[in-house]
């Protein structure tokens, strides 16, 4: 049965969700990669305002590739969330509650989950045009100079994805 | 002899299509091999991420949309045939130029840094691109164009086995790797297995390998029984597809081979992304 999940999430979602649901995630999420989670981190570390609103916010490990003329965005697949691994746990303490990514993550990450309650969602890797159909619409909020790399708010609508580590702990990677 | 002038212009405009078509069309032999795979796959979340990317495959190529945002650095293979006059130009130079091109003219994604170390910004223009060259008779030139993606090629790995470590070692590498590798490479993976030569040319063959036709063997029974008999263990691994578990690891394995010193075995594991693409075209 596939579940459908609105962002930003709140604690009874983070709660409910278990590993192994599909999910088909629809609202506002944000995207960031490495450079940009450096440098989120670093304003953190300053006591400075963040570009975006955390407490309950999903972030979206992706960089997408330019939008043809008339689409919000390009190809839209997830990179590889262990690079983002050094980065997490910080934003979780922050109020972080989903990431979305591929791959698994390191016990680190996964401590501060079960901490704070977040859940990890795996999005298909290499269906970036698939996912791209998913997104309404896409704007740079932080940091342009970044290019792909660039701090996004996206909406989307059923973003196909999986609970691949939940708030428990409990994972599908082996 | 007269030698063969093929105007510069025309390999730049014929190769920047060439980009543009490598990331947005699947080619075929992989398409099936998802499709099929799909179909036999036991575990839910599998059997879903696999008809999932046979539907990305076809809006890919009905949208004309890469398939993956990572649409790579672009790796060349190009035969250049001796009797091509290659006063003409420097087909590094053209590659580069080419690759800028197609990539920034098709929307794709420019995903290479300036310097490893020094200077990680964006080089936008996507270049330069890796080229390999082989010199062939006749007087033709082929380019075969391989996007490579970074979250496969980050899981590849080379080993210098001891020669006695035989079949056996080389399994035991394949696997772990495979395993170490996870969900990052985006399988279900093609593995390309270089074995032999030396400590640069082992990862070659490896890429090299990458190449082939999913389903097709090696011309040799004794590699074409290997290759299926490292399929079935790493699709017995149950990482499955996107990691998430299942019994499609791999769609297929691929070993090229060069003879090698007495006292090595070098073996190398180059990882491709189930968004498997390559393009050719001759000119």
């Amino acid at each position: 049965m596939v579940k459908h999940v609105s962002l930003p999430l709140t604690a009874e979602d983070v709660k409910s969700l278990k590993a192994g649901d599909e999910v088909l995630l629809s609202g506002v999420l944000y995207t960031a990669r490495d450079a940009a989670h450096q440098r989120l981190c670093k304003l953190i570390d300053e006591g400075r305002e963040l570009p975006f609103d955390i407490k309950g916010a999903l972030i979206y490990y992706v960089g997408p590739t330019p939008a043809q003329p008339g689409r919000p965005v390009g190809s839209a697949g997830p990179t590889t969330s262990s690079r983002m691994d050094g980065f997490a746990p910080k934003l979780i303490a922050c109020g972080l509650r989903g990431m979305l990514g591929k791959g698994g993550r390191s016990q680190e990450v996964i401590e501060a989950m079960k901490q704070y309650g977040c859940v990890y969602f795996a999005a298909i890797g290499g269906a970036g045009a698939l996912m791209a159909k998913a997104v309404k619409s896409a704007e740079i909020i932080a940091w342009e100079d970044l290019g792909c790399e660039a701090l996004r708010r996206m909406e989307v609508e059923n973003l196909q994805a999986y609970v691949a580590i939940d708030a428990e702990g409990n994972s599908l990677y082996r | 002899m007269s030698m063969r002038i093929i105007p510069r212009e025309v390999i730049v405009e014929k190769v920047a299509d060439l980009c543009f078509k490598a990331a947005v069309d699947l080619p075929d032999d992989v398409y099936r091999a998802i499709k099929r795979a799909g179909e036999r796959e036991e575990s839910p979340i599998g059997k879903s991420i696999l008809v999932n990317l046979v539907k990305n495959a076809d809006i890919a190529r009905q949208e004309r949309v890469p398939i993956c945002q990572d649409t790579g650095v672009a790796v060349y293979f190009v035969e250049i045939g001796t009797s091509v006059d290659m006063s003409q130009w420097d087909i590094y130079e053209v590659l580069e130029e080419a690759t800028t091109l197609g990539y920034t003219r098709g929307y794709l994604r420019l995903s290479v840094a300036r310097d490893p170390l020094e200077d990680r910004s964006n080089s936008k223009t996507n270049g330069p691109p890796v080229v390999h060259l082989k010199l062939v008779p006749g007087d033709k030139l082929k380019i075969t164009l391989a996007p490579k993606g970074g979250g496969s090629e980050n899981m590849s790995a080379l080993a210098m086995l001891k020669p006695l470590a035989g079949k056996e070692g080389v399994i035991n590498f394949v696997i772990d790797t495979v395993r170490k590798a996870g969900g990052n490479p985006c399988p279900p993976c093609i593995i390309g297995l270089g074995l032999g030569g030396n400590f640069e040319m082992a990862p070659f063959l490896a890429k090299k390998a990458l190449l082939r036709e999913v389903g097709e063997r090696h011309p040799n029974p004794y590699y074409a029984q290997f290759e299926t008999e490292i399929l079935e263990k790493v699709n017995a691994s149950g990482i499955g597809p996107g990691g998430l578990g299942g019994s499609t690891t791999a769609l297929d394995v691929h070993i090229e081979t060069y003879p090698c010193h007495i006292a090595s075995l070098p073996a190398a594991v180059n990882l491709n992304c189930h968004a498997a693409r390559h393009a050719s075209i001759e000119i």
